[in-house]
């Protein structure tokens, strides 16, 4: 019914949604794995800082400058939340800590709202339109910079994980908490650290979607709950597993807008992720249960 | 499966992995006695239990309860049949009194609040926590814990109690307090499979013993029979490790 | 608990309530009232599962909305009677509760697997409504005007606000029959133990269905009541996150798995935002981040709501019970 050309057109579009998909879900699933709560904060802690790119756009700031002052300063921000605000009023039970995030995320969503009220905010930059061609299709250059930026701070990520001492304390903690703490690593600096990662994977995932999108004071809610999916499908807590799971979700929401039609093209993620939740907790892609 | 034996694990094993956790384990609870499985540390025997109560499912083999194989049942069926456990680690419903926790057990023979609540008092006093009946779970100490598992499983009114290391944790004389109470029980009619650390208490409470050793059952008798076994000498209680039992048993008297 | 000591409270409540438009019968406040009192419904239903069971949805908006757009459709589209309109909805409310316990129960989903997937649910719902012709799409459906007590619509708020103080008076007598009964037990067990329960031969599958199902037809009699009341409801209203937040807010301040928690958490916020709009004027989202900041500041510092607090200070000021 479509030609090939126009699928792989999607497709494409597709994964370069999905890098930025899996720059958010990345976040999510490192919180789940090392602190194993979901943050329900994620979505309200994006739309923050897409209102900090807008606003350094406005006073002259390219997003794409903005963002190695924006990651820094919203590591910094979610440290100070895990630590001062959700670590100590949630007593340690997991039930407090999704109401306490839960809480955070109505704060936060709504305090933007107040200040900013509802209206939808865009930036015009340059290169706002600039395309690259394919031949077959036009690839959008905020895209294409976004799909490539989003594999770098993914890899990244990956080398803070893997190489540095924090990285490897992180790793200590998800695995074995207690064992973690005996050995005399601060847990509760290391959740911090975590929760402060994951902040800065969406300050960084704000300042790639702004050029080419807009913003919102709810504009995060249609994110968290792709990249809630992303994280079950994926295998929640498995960082691999939250890349791959974003790739794929990019192709099949860009493939079910092209069948389906745009206003229907979120239901195929969320019949996934019912499917995936019901059918298999553990994720798709290996299980970390 | 012989005519007093109320339950008979036949042939039973669990592999989690690569590990065979409980290796064709057969083990026969004859009916109104107090049966001991006993064993080292990591020997299966929590396992094994779990399979007994439902809460594992056995890779292979049969549980039979009464005549019936019940190997496949959910825990909550396996609890209507008759068969009631308590954890070696406390589950206690901590927000809840001493009496609510115990009128849970007893709900499962009585629809009616009234009745699930007398029956709780009666069972808080049969094992010495008719006092404490208003304090909330979490209130209780380590001995009030383990003998409230004991009342909410006894007030499920079962055929087959399964306790799993109720006296662990408990100094010598909490352990004098108990014993009583588990014969009493015994006494009653209920058939009792005790898994236990505490060799004074097996020797004494037990009238027969299955001991467990990496998986599988290497010895059965009686108590005295047992303890001279010398598969079990070398199995179970180790090198040099008579000494350690008898210190321990010294230290249980005085 | 004698008889009376467990349900004359209520009936007290309800009655001293029930004659409040006697003294105060302004149209603003009779509709603040009603609109607290279905924030109320749909939260004694969230209770019902979240509170007793222990099992937090936050997505009750998906038994909401089944009970507005049931309710609204069978009017509009099939002409059925308002009040048998109201009956079915609650039927297929329950019915969503029971199809989506039944699904994520049985696969063993709790704690934050369960909140997720309930939230999917409500959002699913919400996309379809708002893209389905047959629901009135994004333009919502509107109950035509129609006012006489056939047709369940009156003149009169007073009406409405008693109608609605019934029900939620009802279900406070259901929900403490639920606390005196060995379902209740049960399901309270579950909360605080799932494994010790089915040790003791709970049906725990069972009971969390059975506490889904009610508590979903709870909450969808508050969806139908409000669609009978505003006449009018969106993919955003019925199926929005604000209502699962409500459903749950309102329990947690004033008091999880008690019969007047619910409610009193309910008035409250909703006394408290209306403060909050005197003061600060009609800036949207103020009312709702104080919402936020009292969630989290309840269960850092007053895990047990606005009862607990209750319950403490008379424990210091008459000496403990225990």
């Amino acid at each position: 019914m479509f030609a090939p050309d126009i699928i792989l057109a999607a497709v494409l579009n597709g994964l370069m949604t999905g890098a930025v998909y899996a720059l958010t879900a990345v976040g999510l699933t490192l919180v789940y794995g090392v602190l194993h709560i979901i943050n329900f904060a994620h979505g309200a802690i994006l739309t923050a800082a897409m209102f900090a790119a807008f606003f350094a756009w406005k006073i002259g700031i390219d997003p794409y400058v903005a963002v190695f002052a924006l990651a820094p300063i919203f590591f910094a921000l979610g440290y100070a939340l895990q630590r001062f605000v959700i670590g100590p009023s949630s007593h340690g039970e997991d039930r407090n800590i999704l109401l306490v995030t839960l809480g955070l995320s109505i704060v936060i969503e709504n305090l933007l709202l107040a200040a900013f009220r509802s209206d939808t905010r865009s930036i015009d930059v340059p290169y706002g339109f600039s395309v690259i061609d394919l031949g077959f299709t036009f690839l959008s250059v905020p895209r294409v910079v976004a799909f490539a930026a989003s594999c770098a701070a993914a890899a990244i990520l990956w080398l803070i994980l893997a190489k540095t001492d924090t990285g490897k304390a992180i790793r200590a903690v998800a695995k074995e908490k207690l064992g973690a703490s005996l050995v005399g690593i601060d847990v509760a600096h290391v959740y911090a650290v975590t929760f402060g990662l994951g902040a800065a994977c969406l300050a960084v995932a704000a300042c790639l979607l702004l050029p080419t999108f807009y913003v919102h004071p709810r504009v995060g809610n249609a994110y968290v709950l792709v990249a809630f999916t992303i994280v079950v499908l994926g295998g929640m807590g498995s960082v691999p597993g939250a890349l791959l799971g974003g790739l794929f979700i990019g192709v099949v929401e860009s493939l079910s807008g092209l069948f389906l039609g745009e206003s229907l093209g979120q239901i195929g993620i969320f019949l996934i992720f019912i499917l995936v939740l019901l059918v298999r907790p553990t994720g798709l892609f290996g299980a970390r249960a | 499966m012989s005519a007093d034996a109320i339950l008979s694990v036949e042939h039973a094993s669990k592999r989690f992995g690569g590990l065979l956790a409980v290796d064709d384990a057969s083990l026969v609870a004859r009916r109104g006695r107090i049966t001991g499985l006993i064993g080292p540390n990591g020997a299966g025997k929590t396992t094994l239990f779990a399979m007994i109560s439902g809460f594992i499912v056995p890779t292979a083999g049969r549980i039979m309860f009464e005549g019936a194989d019940v190997g496949g049942l959910p825990p909550h069926r396996r609890a209507v049949a008759g068969i009631a456990r308590t954890f070696q680690i406390v589950q206690p419903f901590a927000g809840l009194s001493v009496r609510d926790n115990i009128a849970v057990g007893a709900h499962l023979r009585r629809s009616a609040r009234a009745e699930a609540l007398a029956k709780a008092d009666e069972v808080a006093a049969l094992v010495g926590l008719g006092d404490m009946l208003h304090r909330p779970a979490s209130d209780l100490t380590v001995s009030g814990r383990k003998r409230l598992e004991l009342a909410r499983a006894l007030a499920t009114d079962p055929k087959l109690l399964l306790l799993d290391e109720v006296l662990a944790g408990l100094n010598p004389s909490e352990v004098r307090d108990v014993v009583p109470v588990i014969h009493a029980i015994r006494d009653a009619g209920v058939t009792i499979v005790m898994v236990e650390h505490v060799m004074q208490a097996v020797m004494s409470l037990c009238e027969d013993i299955y001991v467990l050793a990496q998986g599988r059952i290497i010895a059965a008798g009686a108590p005295r029979e047992v303890t001279r076994d010398p598969k079990v000498v070398e199995a179970y209680l180790g090198h040099g490790a008579a000494a350690r039992i008898a210190a321990r048993e010294e230290a249980a008297r005085g | 608990m004698s008889p009376l000591r467990a349900y004359g409270p209520i009936l007290l409540l309800g009655a001293a309530l029930a004659s409040m438009p006697f003294f105060a019968a302004s149209n603003t406040l009779l509709n603040a009232m009603v609109l607290a009192l279905v924030i109320a419904l749909a939260a004694q239903g969230w209770n019902i599962l979240g509170g007793y069971g222990g099992q937090f949805s936050f997505g009750h908006a998906a038994f909401f909305g089944m009970g507005a757009y049931g309710t609204a459709l069978l009017q509009t589209r099939f002409g059925v009677n308002a009040y048998a309109a109201f009956a079915a909805a609650v039927a297929l409310g329950s019915a969503a509760g029971l199809a989506i316990g039944y699904l994520s129960f049985r696969s063993g989903l709790r704690g934050s697997y369960f909140a997720l997937v309930t939230l999917a649910f409500a959002e699913v719902f919400r996309i379809l409504a708002n893209a389905w012709p047959f629901t009135g799409g994004a333009a919502g459906v509107l109950i035509k005007l129609d006012v006489r007590a056939e047709t369940f619509q009156f003149a009169s708020r007073a009406v409405y606000f008693w109608i609605a103080l019934g029900l939620v008076v009802a279900v406070m007598l259901i929900n403490r029959s639920v606390e005196r009964s060995r379902f209740g037990a049960w399901l309270v067990a579950i909360r605080e133990n799932e494994d010790a329960a089915k040790a003791l031969g709970v049906d725990t599958f069972s009971v969390k269905l059975k506490a889904i199902t009610l508590s979903a037809a709870i909450t969808a009699i508050s969806g139908a009541f409000y669609a009978q009341y505003f006449l009018f409801l969106d993919a955003n209203i019925a199926f929005g996150p604000w209502i699962s937040v409500e459903a749950l807010l309102a329990p947690i301040i004033g008091g999880l798995g008690t019969v007047f928690g619910p409610v009193i958490g309910a008035l409250g916020l909703h006394f408290v935002a209306e403060i909050t709009r005197a003061v600060a004027g009609r800036v949207p989202g103020i009312d709702l981040a104080l919402y936020g900041t009292l969630l989290v500041v309840m269960v850092a510092f007053a895990r047990d709501g606005i009862i607990g607090l209750l319950t403490k200070a008379r424990a210091r000021l008459f000496g403990s019970r225990a």
